[in-house]
């Protein structure tokens, strides 16, 4: 071990023999269960992380599915009843000129989730074999995911606030859609899927690759 | 390999590094995965304490004072982010009630509340309050959860799709919660765990 000056290189905690705990990075020897230092439970790699990730992609996913078909917006103006679901919403905001705000609505609601959806998936299923990618751009793909995700929330607040302005009685009344509560679900759950990924696996296959074919 | 004071973790990839100080203003860095592991700011707690509080006071008028005004020859409505809240609480709706107390109210006012109650205290050199490592854990744990600057973003569309239909004045409490956001922006730049939780550990032990 060459462990002489401020580092030692690129060697894990967990085959030093010790647990590193998440949340206040404190190592621990293996097979301690909860962190002495910040009470946060210990595990060197999380083995239900695979499991935890694909269900809540799964349910996620269900989600997503009526949230693009159900609306997400009901108007009512002097009896008349409109409806427009995300995507219909941000056609809407662009017939309005408003062309940069339909762009970060069209951006949150569907480009936001659907490349969510895609590279955790990609994720999940590539850290499970050897693979030639460099570690880092994976890390910073699911540093991506795990930050932008929170964003698709947008559409929802945005439906709130409207609600919660729009009360006119007979002239004019917006309503929060099915959609809304789909929607909201969906990102949630794809959130909880980003957060159950464990970031350290990234490494740990890499780690195996190049120690079955030295290069 | 015995654990020791000086042995620290990479959160991210689990790489061991050997921690003697930090140079003052320096960040220590993982040598594989480049996150930030160590931030030697002697300030940073009693920052990260003084951005808490404020805030904490902020959100007071950004849940109470409409932070949005609507008005039109016939019509006037104003919306305070409590009543944006519950316009839900009614039949299928009310998950989003809920969803929308969490994200915009509850979870910030928690996450904060706990930064206060975790890091208060050191900042008078005083020892830590029970509890005070659970605080610490929540707030971090929260931290993807808290979504007021979203909601933010929210106010700034819902201005524009109304434009047309009635002039729209902000309120006190919108420009209350663009200054949480600024806010909390520069208090998660202060944050490294590492120093965080030495602090805490070198306050239990006086």
């Amino acid at each position: 071990m060459d462990g002489t000056g401020h580092r030692i290189a690129a060697l894990t905690a967990r085959e030093a023999g010790l647990v590193g705990c998440r949340h206040c990075t404190r190592v621990s020897p293996i097979g301690t269960q909860t962190c002495p230092r910040c009470g946060g439970s210990l595990e060197s790699r999380d083995r239900t992380s695979m499991q935890r990730v694909w269900a809540w992609w799964i349910v996620g996913l269900m989600a997503y599915i009526p949230a693009n078909l159900y609306p997400m917006l009901l108007t009512r103006t002097v009896g008349q009843v409109t409806d427009a679901t995300i995507v219909g919403g941000v056609i809407e905001l662009a017939h309005h000129g408003a062309y940069g705000v339909a762009a970060i609505v069209f951006f949150a609601s569907v480009i936001i989730p659907v490349g969510k959806f895609i590279a955790i998936a990609y994720l999940a299923v590539i850290v499970r074999r050897p693979h030639g990618h460099k570690p880092s751009q994976l890390l910073h793909l699911y540093e991506v995911v795990e930050w932008i995700g929170r964003w698709s929330m947008i559409d929802v607040f945005v439906v709130a606030i409207l609600a919660a302005l729009v009360q006119f009685n007979l002239l004019a009344t917006i309503n929060p859609g099915v959609a809304a509560v789909c929607f909201a679900l969906s990102v949630v759950f794809t959130m909880l899927a980003a957060i159950s990924f464990d970031s350290r696996r990234i490494w740990d296959q890499i780690r195996r690759t190049s120690d079955e074919s030295p290069a | 390999m015995t654990p020791s004071d000086d042995l620290v973790c990479c959160p991210v990839c689990d790489t061991l590094h050997e921690i003697h100080g930090v140079e003052e203003g320096k960040r220590l860095r993982c040598v594989r995965c480049n996150t930030v592991i160590a931030v030697d700011r002697p300030e940073a707690i009693v920052r990260i304490v003084v951005l808490a509080t404020t805030s904490l006071v902020l959100m007071f008028i950004v849940i109470f004072f409409p932070f949005l005004e609507l008005r039109n020859g016939v019509f006037d409505s104003r919306a305070s982010v409590f009543e944006t809240a519950m316009t839900f609480n009614r039949g299928v709706m009310a998950p989003l009630a809920i969803a929308v107390t969490l994200f915009v109210i509850v979870l910030p006012v928690t996450r904060l509340v706990s930064f206060v109650w975790a890091l208060g205290p050191l900042s008078f050199d005083r020892p830590p309050l029970p509890g005070a490592a659970f605080a610490l854990r929540l707030a971090e744990t929260l931290r993807p959860w808290a979504m007021a600057e979203i909601f933010m973003i929210g106010v700034a569309v819902a201005l524009v799709k109304l434009g047309d239909l009635a002039t729209l004045a902000m309120g006190p409490a919108f420009w209350s919660f663009a200054a949480i956001v600024f806010i909390t922006a520069l208090q998660d730049t202060q944050l490294s765990k590492y120093s965080i939780w030495t602090a805490l550990d070198t306050a239990s032990q006086r």
